[in-house]
């Protein structure tokens, strides 16, 4: 074994003095496809979508639009619609923190306890995907029905007045949600915590520590990868999210999301979407850096 | 088989024995049973390995004491205090796991501080800087366990257990992952340490080597029982079952039919030729048994050639093999019955190498050899070269 690892990095070195120009060019060349691909579908979308954000307001589909750097329109946006960017954020981030709880204690259930059903549970986390997007919340409507069971139930128990109801609430909104995004917390959770030697939680209870104790000193720290990965598959889809608001809100719950497409598709205000929709893009990276930046762990990502 | 010896040597009350005391011990997974019947004791202070093959129980007897399996029946005490089903971070053990388990999160000094900080002891600081010059990674609090190496990873998994002081120390195959080298070298390490601190040492490995370097006392495990337990030459060198004969070094073993029993010796007709085993190397009741001799006990000369070894004289091999060691040679010789005799021979420079085909002879002194029960498997616990 040592023998030979001493002897490799002589042979490689022969080798890469012969053929490092040729393998040079070679590597780029087998990234151009990569770097295409980027071009097409990110950065030319992308700049498409800033300078429409820039576009003079006063254009129409029939006149045409000229860019002139109008950065007002940002700030005009911003004065129209800031309660709908502030209630994405506040229910993308309930959204993610009950993801998270009920996330973590089926991804540990499912890496820890679940035995020969692991697997099977996956699958089971996975299955919804199979069903389309819309069709599982608009049966997310006839669950939170009037006249459905949930509601009855709450009123029955007085949580739920007479005349109480779940539609067109934020709870609906956020229950939408948490339903649709939960996979996305889930199965990086289950990555990171799967892949924690069960014997380390052995030797924290060989070292005194109770469960519990166990848990926040060798568990927790150890998953934060996924606790991390899982949070932002969460809550930046959830934040630009529309369906739920749309089938389960009603627009006292507008978020931003159906502002930028109603204002795409039915005000054909295109400046006004592009800037909101900069916007949105801006403020959850800066969300996001200041996020990893407090969870340290950039080197994971 | 189990523990003649200790059944015989103490029926004191449980609670004045302030060692390790494993009682009846039995752990099943469904139809397979992993630990049977076992009985233990393990004085304070002492150093003792299971050594067995893998899948003898050795580890699951290891894991109940450290709690982290629940026996099927049976009892665990230690100090006086039944620790049967206490829950494993209530008990004054601790473990230098196989893979040594360290936190990957944790540099150096917090690892080796856990078990301080969880049971808020005061002064964990200086304890732990003393502990870590223990093991002389004294410089190296801070890294990370990756930025180690193999050796001194096994360290500081020995330091986060050492450091708890506990009753009884539990290594489980701790030198496995480790070169040869590093190995012979963490094994003196290891027994240095123990001498040092004094603590109680319960060794798991499958290497005989290991185990007879290390441990004070040598129990040999296998299927779930202990076959015999007893100091290292005493193992050695008055095997009781085949399996011992094998697994603790390699055994010759001829079938012989037992001729006459006397008060000092056994006289036994090995394929027409009579030799004599002292009584209480004498492991059988029966009218045949497997005569055992070590190949270094065995020697070798020409025919007819007067051989330091009066009483058991064998005539009639033939030289099949011959491996040159440098220290020693090893000749295969076919006896004239077919079997073949390992016979190991320093190269002291007195005698000189046999030839493959050469014909030979070979004697032994008869208080070398032992007998053991013929109904026994005469190749239980052979190694095959995979060591």
């Amino acid at each position: 074994m040592t023998s030979t690892a001493g002897v490799a990095p002589v042979a490689a070195a022969d080798v890469r003095a012969d053929t490092g120009r040729r393998r040079g060019r070679t590597g780029y060349l087998l990234l151009l496809p990569a770097f295409l691909t980027l071009l097409l579908f990110f950065v030319l979308p992308f700049y498409s979508l800033v300078a429409t954000s820039l576009y003079d307001p006063s254009g129409s589909d029939i006149e045409g639009y000229s860019m002139t750097y109008h950065v007002a329109n940002y700030w005009d946006a911003l004065q129209e619609f800031w309660r709908p960017l502030l209630r994405s954020l506040w229910y993308g981030a309930i959204a993610t923190v009950i993801c998270l709880v009920l996330g973590y204690v089926l991804a540990y259930a499912m890496a820890f306890k679940a035995g020969r059903w692991k697997y099977l549970l996956l699958v089971l986390v996975i299955a919804p995907f199979f069903t389309s997007f819309l069709v599982r919340t608009l049966s997310w409507k006839l669950i939170l029905a009037d006249d459905g069971y949930v509601v009855d139930l709450l009123q029955f128990l007085h949580i739920l007045g007479e005349d109480g109801r779940l539609l067109a609430t934020p709870v609906a909104v956020v229950a939408g949600l948490v339903y649709n995004f939960l996979p996305f917390m889930i199965l990086p959770l289950f990555a990171s915590l799967d892949r924690i030697d069960h014997r380390l939680v052995e030797a924290s209870s060989d070292l005194y520590a109770s469960p519990f104790v166990g848990f926040f000193k060798v568990t927790w720290p150890l998953s934060l990868p996924g606790v991390v990965s899982g949070t932002l598959l969460t809550f930046i889809p959830a934040v630009g999210d529309y369906i739920n608001q749309v089938l389960l809100g009603s627009p006292n719950q507008r978020m931003i999301g159906s502002v930028i497409q109603s204002q795409f598709v039915d005000a054909n205000n295109y400046p006004s979407a592009a800037s909101l929709s900069t916007m949105l893009m801006l403020l959850i990276l800066a969300m996001v850096l200041v996020y990893i930046r407090r969870a340290g762990t950039e080197e994971l990502l | 088989m189990s523990q003649v010896a200790d059944v015989q040597r103490e029926r004191a009350d449980d609670s004045s024995y302030d060692g390790l005391r494993i009682r009846e011990l039995t752990k099943s997974y469904g139809v397979f049973t992993a630990v049977q019947h076992l009985d233990l004791d393990i004085p304070r202070g002492s150093f003792i390995a299971l050594l067995g093959p893998s899948g003898c129980g050795k580890t699951t007897t290891l894991r109940m004491v450290a709690g982290l399996e629940t026996p099927t029946s049976g009892s665990i005490t230690l100090a006086g205090e039944d620790i049967t089903f206490a829950k494993p971070y209530k008990r004054p053990v601790n473990t230098v796991f196989q893979n040594y388990a360290l936190f990957p999160h944790l540099d150096i000094f917090e690892n080796v501080a856990f078990g301080l900080k969880r049971r808020k002891v005061k002064d964990v600081e200086q304890q732990v800087r003393d502990m870590l010059d223990l093991v002389e990674l004294g410089s190296q609090t801070r890294k990370k366990p990756a930025q180690l190496s193999g050796g001194q990873q096994q360290r500081v998994a020995l330091a986060r257990a050492l450091i708890n002081r506990p009753e009884v120390l539990l290594l489980d195959e701790p030198l496995g992952a480790l070169d040869l080298k590093l190995r012979r070298s963490m094994q003196i390490e290891i027994k240095r340490i123990q001498v040092e601190v004094g603590l109680t040492f319960v060794h798991v490995t499958h290497d005989q080597e290991e185990a007879m370097t290390m441990a004070d006392t040598v129990a040999v495990m296998n299927a779930g029982v202990i076959e015999q337990l007893g100091a290292p030459a005493e193992l050695y060198e008055n095997p009781r079952s085949t399996f011992v004969a094998n697994f603790l070094g390699q055994s010759n073993l001829i079938e012989g039919t037992v001729l006459g029993r006397s008060a000092d010796v056994t006289t036994v007709d090995m394929h027409g030729i009579q030799v004599s085993v002292p009584t209480e190397r004498t492991h059988t009741d029966g009218d045949k048994g497997w005569i055992g001799i070590r190949p270094e006990k065995v020697l070798i000369g020409e025919v007819g050639e007067e051989l330091d070894a009066p009483g058991n004289t064998i005539p009639g091999g033939v030289v099949s093999d011959v491996s040159f060691n440098g220290v020693s040679t090893q000749y295969l010789v076919r006896m004239p019955w077919g079997q073949e005799l390992q016979v190991f021979q320093q190269n002291t420079g007195r005698v000189r190498l046999f030839r493959s085909g050469e014909p030979v002879e070979l004697s032994w002194r008869p208080e070398y050899a032992f007998l053991l029960d013929f109904s026994q498997d005469a190749s239980a616990g052979a190694q095959k070269g995979d060591d």
